[in-house]
């Protein structure tokens, strides 16, 4: 407790007078609608795949033709995707090791950077999106928004263990900046706009 | 309208020929000019190298020399720079205010002042123009290419009056030299590969001259070239807005 | 001195031309990323100037947000810890890790714990650490540390992390496929993270209104070590707290882009509590900062959210290699933070620039970083950390040119026997002929054509 103590004495005696917060309402666009093509082309471009389907079981039918369904292990929350994926019911995140395919829903997606959003109220285990060899996000084509500051304006006071931004396949430039998709997290990523 | 040119030292004992074209230009367009023969040196050696506590007797002798006039000019970017944010004064410091906020590039002062709109002058060559850090970070001459924001260069509206020079795009086309003051002899390995690459950008882009307002820069890059036998030269801007060279 | 500074190192790295040409243009490749992306932002210079208010105001405010995000932590579940130094830093990690009987760490990036030299320090204590950012896994692999701070092994070619990989993970020698590569460390760390029941993060942000942090990953490699350990430690300085979460938008629109030209990371993960049957602990740690926000010319450094932009587009930087910084953070930020921890260790740092100004220009929070270079000189040398020999070469110099006289003959002097030049006064006048020629010395000086041309004065 010394330390604490001793910390905020000298920023108290160290800190300048007080200056003000910036206004951050000119940064609002003038919509609340993200447009889509450009989420696409910007998610496209950091390495998803994007498709917009009708419903849930158009996806389905894609994702049966993209992975060997049956043969892996898929893994999501969504009811509606029992005829290919399990729920995750244990207690140790360690068991979803094996997983495959990891197919969850987001909160809403931003158009400027093709980030999606999904808290710890949609996927249960929070490892589920990193975890996975490949991961699925849906969104609902009206939950676009343009811009971070809608993004946040969304989010608002929500109460969540914990929240991330999600844009794109894990990937890493370390290796003399040669893009590598498949870092430590899921090697593809597709969002199914809906 | 009197002023006052202020040569920096290395240009008065290396680059007569671009003090006079200074000189020449500032008088064409109906300047009064005068050379305070006390005048020494900006001060600046010292500041950069963290001295600039030792800079009072020369920003003393600076603002005995200068005062009196409408405008300080000075062919050197750098140079004035120095002089518009430290130039400071105990004994006069209203005196040295006023030379602080009167004191021009040659370039800003042709373009800003004196509204240059038209030159007599032909340089008939391929042409690179060096962006000195100090003038177009500093000075604002130019728009910077890190920002997002509207192009604009004051060199270039100027040279683009000359008749049949051709100016080269820059693969990056406001990139350090190198020369740094102290950091060119006390940074020796690092100031000569900026140099270098700097003159190689010019090379690859096949001019003739390499061009600025800071001959700081050039000279630095003039003794790179000269070390390489190249025949590219260097040239102070002043001298192709003059028509010095045929 | 006792370690080689800047200029020493510099020359060193300098003797592989090649070597340097590719750094600099690799460097040089992501910052003209940053410049196209950021173009594309109609606001971008709104949102520097945002970001650098925000800043400004939290910094003026600290003490009050401090407690703030202590408190609202703390009701989230989270344990806070506050660490005066690196060395109480590192030993709360060490008792955290003791207290659990636990003897493996994972850690991503975090530049504060090579700041504090954690690693060094846990192995001492016979703690395995794993470093699972690939970068900071190589550097790690190699026993060197960062030389960057977005990309930590920005200065090793791809043949030699082969090699080091074939060395150290079995793959095949000679093969430097970065696919390969990657592959190999994904294998090597999954198991890293699945096995290891502590892990370390570094913060990006951490928001006093709600007590939540924000770590920014692309190989997800923080959430992988966090979500799958039993203890999550998070180290930050006290520097890393923004107001409110809505600022997270002005930030997070500007790190990704200035940082590497990406829209955003791949991962933004925002931890607000810790999951059923784990523990977050958090430690504040002060190690110089609250003395930096007590110097008013140098405050604003404290505003770093750590991007990197400022490296990849210094000209120095680029062609002296990140460990010629000699320090933690490289490049012109470490400069003007470095003396801050020790001014005679690091007074070499704010001399390695031109001080050209571009760090400045895309420095997303608008420090003033080459003015503050300058300011750092003045101080380094009124503190006496000057060459004595440079000391008394400068007040002859100031003496010249405080005398119109003096001068005079110095100027005829040096035209005559080209052995002066103003620029030039440490004597080592030398280093400008090993790669350079002096100009031709021309008939007469300006001075002298003016009185045989024009009368006046
Ligand atoms: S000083 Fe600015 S540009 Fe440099 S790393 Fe920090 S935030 Fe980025």
């Amino acid at each position: 407790m010394m330390s604490r103590e001793q910390i905020l004495h000298a920023v108290k005696m160290n800190q300048p007078e007080e200056l003000a917060l910036p206004n951050l309402d000119s940064f609002f666009e003038n919509q609340t609608q993200g447009d889509i093509a450009e989420f696409t082309s910007v998610l496209q471009g950091i390495g998803a795949l994007v498709l917009q389907v009708r419903n849930h079981q158009e996806m389905i039918n894609t994702l049966k033709a993209q992975f060997k369904i049956g043969e892996v292990r898929v893994v999501s929350p969504l009811e509606s995707l029992r005829e290919i994926a399990e729920p995750f019911i244990g207690d140790d995140p360690h068991q979803l090791a094996n997983a495959e395919l990891v197919i969850l829903p987001s909160h809403f997606a931003v158009a400027e950077n093709g980030a999606c959003w999904l808290s710890d109220a949609l996927c249960s285990e929070r490892v589920l999106p990193f975890i996975t060899q490949h991961l699925v996000l849906t969104v609902n084509k009206e939950d676009i928004v343009p811009t971070m500051h809608e993004a946040y304006a969304r989010i608002g006071k929500a109460d969540y263990g914990f929240g991330t931004f999600i844009a794109g396949p894990s990937k890493t430039a370390d290796i003399a900046q040669s893009l590598v998709l498949g870092a430590h997290g899921p090697r593809s990523l597709i969002v199914f706009i809906i | 309208m009197r002023v006052a040119l202020f040569v920096p030292c290395y240009v008065d004992q290396f680059y007569p020929q671009a003090a006079i074209a200074s000189l020449e230009l500032l008088e064409k367009y109906g300047c009064e000019v005068h050379y305070p023969k006390n005048q020494t040196c900006c001060g600046q050696p010292m500041a950069n190298s963290g001295f600039e506590h030792l800079s009072g007797g020369c920003n003393h002798n600076f603002v005995k020399n200068f005062v009196g006039y409408d405008y300080i000019v000075a062919p050197s970017g750098s140079c004035v720079l120095h002089i518009n944010e430290h130039l400071h004064d105990d004994e006069f410091p209203a005196e040295a205010k006023y030379i602080r906020e009167h004191t021009y590039e040659l370039i800003s002062f042709l373009t800003d002042i004196l509204k240059v709109k038209n030159l007599e002058a032909s340089f008939p060559y391929k042409v690179g123009m060096h962006q000195s850090c100090h003038g177009q970070r500093g000075l604002k001459l130019a728009q910077m290419s890190e920002l997002n924001a509207p192009a604009f260069s004051k060199p270039m509206d100027l040279l683009n009056m000359v008749k049949d020079i051709e100016m080269v795009e820059l693969d990056r086309k406001d990139e350090c030299c190198g020369f740094g003051g102290t950091f060119c002899v006390a940074e020796e390995a690092v100031s000569v590969k900026m140099g270098k690459d700097r003159v190689a950008d010019h090379i690859k882009q096949g001019v003739d001259y390499i061009t600025g307002v800071d001959l700081s820069c050039l000279m630095h890059m003039e003794g790179i070239l000269k070390r390489q036998n190249s025949k590219v030269k260097v040239i102070h801007i002043a001298e192709i807005l003059n028509g010095s060279i045929k | 001195m006792k370690v080689a500074d800047h200029a020493q190192r510099a020359d060193i790295f300098n003797q592989d031309e090649k070597r340097v040409d590719w750094h600099d243009e690799t460097l040089w490749w992501i910052r003209q990323k940053r410049d196209k992306i950021a173009h594309q932002i109609p606001q971008w210079e709104e949102l520097r100037e945002a970001a650098s208010s925000i800043k400004a105001h939290t910094l003026s405010n600290l003490h009050n947000y401090l407690i703030e995000f202590e408190k609202h932590a703390e009701q989230n579940g989270i344990k806070i810890h506050w660490a005066a130094d690196a060395k109480e830093h590192n030993q709360i990690v060490h008792q955290l890790l003791q207290k659990n009987n636990i003897n493996q760490l994972v850690k991503s990036k975090s530049m504060l714990t090579e700041e504090c030299h954690l690693n060094e320090y846990l192995q001492e204590q016979g703690i395995d650490v794993i470093d699972s950012d690939l970068g900071e896994r190589i550097v790690q692999l190699a026993k060197e540390p960062p030389s960057h701070i977005v990309l930590p092994c920005i200065h090793k070619t791809k043949e030699e992390i082969g090699e080091l990989f074939h060395e150290h993970l079995g793959t095949p020698k000679g093969n430097s496929d970065p696919q390969l590569l990657t592959e190999a460390a994904r294998i090597h760390l999954r198991d890293t993270f699945l096995t290891r029941k502590a892990a370390l993060t570094g913060v990006n942000f951490a928001i006093a209104e709600t007590g939540e942090i924000v770590i920014c990953t692309n190989e997800g490699n923080a959430d992988m070590g966090a979500h799958l350990a039993d203890i999550h430690i998070a180290s930050m300085g006290i520097e890393k707290i923004i107001p409110k979460r809505e600022h997270l938008a002005v930030f997070l629109r500007l790190l990704a882009r200035s940082a590497t030209g990406q829209p955003i990371t791949t991962y933004s993960s925002h931890f607000s509590k810790p999951r059923a049957g784990t523990e977050i602990h958090i430690i504040l740690v002060d190690n110089g900062r609250t003395r930096q926000l007590g110097r008013e010319d140098f405050r604003s450094s404290l505003k770093c959210i750590r991007c990197g932009a400022c490296m990849n587009t210094c000209p120095v930087y680029r062609r002296s290699g990140g460990h010629s910084y000699h320090n933690a953070v490289a490049g012109p930020i470490g400069s003007i933070l470095a003396p801050n921890l020790d001014m005679k260790d690091f007074a070499d740092l704010p001399f390695a620039s031109t001080l050209c100004g571009s760090c400045t220009n895309v420095c997303p929070v608008k420090i003033d970083i080459h003015e503050q270079l300058y300011k750092w000189r003045q101080v380094l040398v009124k503190e006496g950390h000057v060459d004595p020999k440079k000391a008394i070469a400068m007040q002859v110099m100031a003496k010249t040119l405080a005398s119109p006289t003096l001068y005079h003959l110095a100027g005829k002097a040096a035209r005559i026997t080209l052995k002066y030049a103003p620029f030039v006064v440490n004597n080592k006048f030398n280093a400008w002929y090993l790669q350079r020629e002096m100009p031709e010395v021309p008939k007469s000086s300006f001075g002298e054509w003016y009185q045989q041309n024009r009368k006046d004065s």
